[in-house]
C-alpha cells in the first residue's frame, strides 16, 4: 500500500510531468486560458492517461514481449492511445456536447500529448507491473490536472494584469510556468526514488 | 433664532477618517523591517550591510530601468521595491557573494514583478522568485553559512562577499576556523536538527544568536515588527497566525509520536526563516487571497507545507517553496472561496 502511495506522491508532486519532466506542455499552454476548459481537459486527460497507461502495459506485456516485437513499442503505443482518445471523444460527445464544443480540437490532440506517450514508455522503462502502471498513469494525470487547473486560475488573473505588450499571451504564460517549475523544485527529495 | 453652531454637517458613507495609500503602508513595512536588518548587521557584521545595500540598490535600479523601458511613470516612490530588496537580502546567507545577490535582485524585479506589469499584478512574491532563482543557479553559495558574532566582523568582510563577478566564491571554512573560538560545523539549527537530531536552545533562537540566512535572526524582533504592522492594520494578522497554526498542526503529531527524531513545535516556529516569512512574506498583499475563508486556507497551506518539506524533503528549509506554491494556488483559492453575495439565492 505504501508503495502505491509513494508512486502517487512521486508522480503528482516530486516528478510532476509538466513542471519537472516538462512533458505535455502543449495542452498545458493551449487550454489553460479559462478555468472551465482547463477542468474539462484535466478530466479528459486523466481518463485517457490512466486507461492508455494500463492498455499499453497490457499490449507490451502480452503482445509485444512474447512475439519479440519490442521495437514496435512506440508505434503500438501511439495506436493504443489513439484508440482510447477516440473512445473518450465519443463518450464526451454523447454525454456533454457543451464540453465537447469547448474542448474542440484539444480533445483529439490528447493523442499527441507527449505526457500520455511518456507515461506509457516510462512504465516499460521502470518495469512497472499492472497495478503500478495503473497508479503511475493515474498519478501522472492527477499531477497534470492539478497544475493545469492551478495554472489556468493564475492565467485568468494575469489577463487582468498590465503586462507589457511584447510579453502578453503565451510568453508571460511560459514565464509563469517557469516560476511555478522553480517552486516545484521544493518537492525534490520528498521521496527517495 | 437658529444657532448655526448646532447644525451638524451630515455626509453619506463611506466615513473614512483618512485614506491609507500604498506608499504609506509600504513605508511602515520598511520601518518594521529596519530593526530586523539592524540586528542582522550587528550579528553578522559589515558583510550583511553590503549585502542588503546591494540587493536594495539593484532592485531600485532595475525597477527604474524597467519603468523607463516600458514607458511607465517611475514606481520607486511607492517603497514596495525597497521591501523587495530588503527581504531578498534577508533571505540570503550573510557571506553571499555580492554579484550573485545582484543577479538575484535583478531577477526578482524583472521576472517576479516588471514582466507582469509592476506592483499589484505580480502573481508570486518577487523577492522569493529571486531567491528561488539563485537557489537553483548557485546551490553551493546559498548554503554556505557563517556564524554570527565573529570577532572583527565590523572591520573585515566575510571573504566570499567580494567575489569577482562570474567567479566561484572561495571557501570560507579556513577563515571561520581562524576567527571563531569554538569549532563551527557550518550547520544551521535546522540542519543540526534534521541530520543530527541536535536541538538548539530556544533562547538562542529567540534572540537570534544562531547561524542562518541574514534575516533568520531574532524571532522576537521580527514578531515585534509584525505586531506593529498588525496594530496599525497594515497587515492581515490572520496570515502569519494561520501560517504558525499550520506549522504547529503538522509538527505536533510527529513530535508527540517520536520526540527524539522530530522537532518540537516551538522549535519549528522559531527556527529558520519561518517567522520572517510568516510576518513579512506571506502577508504580501498582492499575492495572497482576499476572501475571508481564502486567507485561512492560504496561510494554513503554507504553514503545513513548510513543515512537510522540512521534515521529509531533501532541503532543510521549505518556507520559500511553500510560499511560492501558496502564491501559485492563491488565484484558485480566491475563485473557490468567493463569499456569498448578500441577497444571492441558491441556484436550484
Amino acid at each position: 500500500m505504501t508503495e502505491y502511495a509513494l508512486i502517487l506522491l512521486s508522480t503528482i508532486l516530486v516528478n510532476n510531468f509538466v513542471l519537472v519532466k516538462f512533458l505535455g506542455l502543449c495542452p498545458f499552454m493551449g487550454v489553460s486560458r479559462k478555468l472551465e476548459t482547463a477542468m474539462g481537459m484535466a478530466l479528459a486527460t486523466t481518463f485517457v492517461l490512466t486507461l492508455s497507461s494500463v492498455f499499453s502495459y497490457l499490449v507490451n506485456q502480452y503482445i509485444l514481449a512474447p512475439l519479440g516485437l519490442e521495437y514496435m513499442r512506440t508505434i503500438m503505443f501511439i495506436l493504443v492511445i489513439a484508440v482510447v482518445v477516440q473512445f473518450t471523444e465519443m463518450v464526451v460527445h454523447k454525454t456533454s456536447p457543451l464540453l465537447y464544443n469547448v474542448l474542440g480540437i484539444f480533445l483529439p490532440l490528447i493523442t499527441t500529448n507527449c505526457a500520455v506517450l511518456g507515461v506509457a514508455l516510462l512504465n516499460v522503462q521502470e518495469q512497472n507491473n499492472f497495478i503500478q502502471s495503473l497508479f503511475y498513469g493515474f498519478g501522472a494525470s492527477v499531477g497534470f490536472s492539478m497544475v493545469l487547473v492551478l495554472f489556468s486560475a493564475m492565467r485568468e488573473r494575469i489577463t487582468a494584469a498590465d503586462v507589457p505588450e511584447v510579453f502578453q499571451g503565451s510568453s508571460i504564460a511560459l514565464i509563469t510556468a517557469g516560476i511555478m517549475s522553480l517552486a516545484f523544485m521544493g518537492f525534490a527529495g520528498l521521496i527517495k526514488v | 433664532m437658529a444657532d448655526s453652531r448646532a447644525v451638524k454637517s451630515l455626509r453619506s458613507s463611506p466615513h473614512l477618517k483618512q485614506s491609507v495609500t500604498v506608499a504609506q503602508i509600504m513605508r511602515n513595512v520598511v520601518f518594521a523591517l529596519i530593526p530586523v536588518c539592524a540586528w542582522s548587521v550587528y550579528a553578522f557584521g559589515f558583510s550583511v550591510l553590503l549585502l542588503l545595500a546591494t540587493t536594495t540598490l539593484v532592485c531600485m535600479l532595475s525597477e527604474a530601468m524597467f519603468c523607463r523601458i516600458s514607458g511607465r511613470t517611475s514606481s520607486l516612490g511607492d517603497w514596495s521595491i525597497v521591501i523587495t530588496g530588503l527581504l531578498l537580502g534577508l533571505t540570503l546567507p550573510p557571506g553571499f557573494p555580492l554579484w550573485m545577490a545582484a543577479v538575484a535582485a535583478f531577477v526578482a524585479v524583472g521576472l517576479g514583478k516588471a514582466l507582469f506589469g509592476g506592483l499589484g499584478y505580480n502573481v508570486m512574491n518577487p523577492a522569493l522568485v529571486g531567491r528561488a532563482f539563485v537557489q537553483a543557479a548557485f546551490p553551493v553559495a546559498i548554503t554556505t553559512w557563517s556564524p554570527p558574532f565573529l570577532p572583527g566582523r565590523f572591520t573585515e568582510l566575510i571573504p566570499s562577499t567580494l567575489t569577482a563577478p562570474f567567479m566561484m566564491p572561495e571557501p570560507i571554512d579556513a577563515w571561520i576556523d581562524q576567527k571563531s573560538i569554538d569549532a563551527f560545523s557550518g550547520a544551521t539549527p535546522l540542519a543540526l536538527q534534521k541530520f543530527e537530531q541536535v536541538s538548539t536552545p530556544l533562547t538562542e533562537l529567540l534572540t537570534g544568536t544562531v547561524s542562518g540566512s541574514a534575516g533568520e535572526t531574532s524571532a522576537i524582533i521580527i514578531l515585534l515588527g509584525g505586531i506593529y504592522l498588525a496594530a496599525r492594520r497594515m497587515m492581515d494578522w490572520r496570515l502569519p497566525v494561520g501560517v504558525m497554526l499550520g506549522a504547529v498542526i503538522v509538527s505536533l503529531p510527529f513530535w508527540l509520536l517520536d520526540a527524539a527524531r522530530y522537532p518540537d513545535p516551538l522549535f519549528v516556529l522559531l527556527s529558520g526563516g519561518l517567522m520572517l516569512a510568516a510576518v513579512f512574506m506571506v502577508s504580501d498583499m498582492v499575492a495572497s487571497p482576499v476572501t475571508p475563508l481564502g486567507v485561512w486556507v492560504y496561510a494554513l497551506f503554507i504553514g503545513m507545507l513548510t513543515v512537510v518539506i522540512r521534515l521529509f524533503g531533501g532541503l532543510t528549509e521549505g518556507v520559500m517553496y511553500a510560499i511560492l506554491l501558496g502564491n501559485a494556488i492563491s488565484p484558485l483559492i480566491s475563485l473557490v472561496t468567493q463569499p456569498k453575495v448578500f441577497g444571492e439565492r441558491n441556484k436550484s
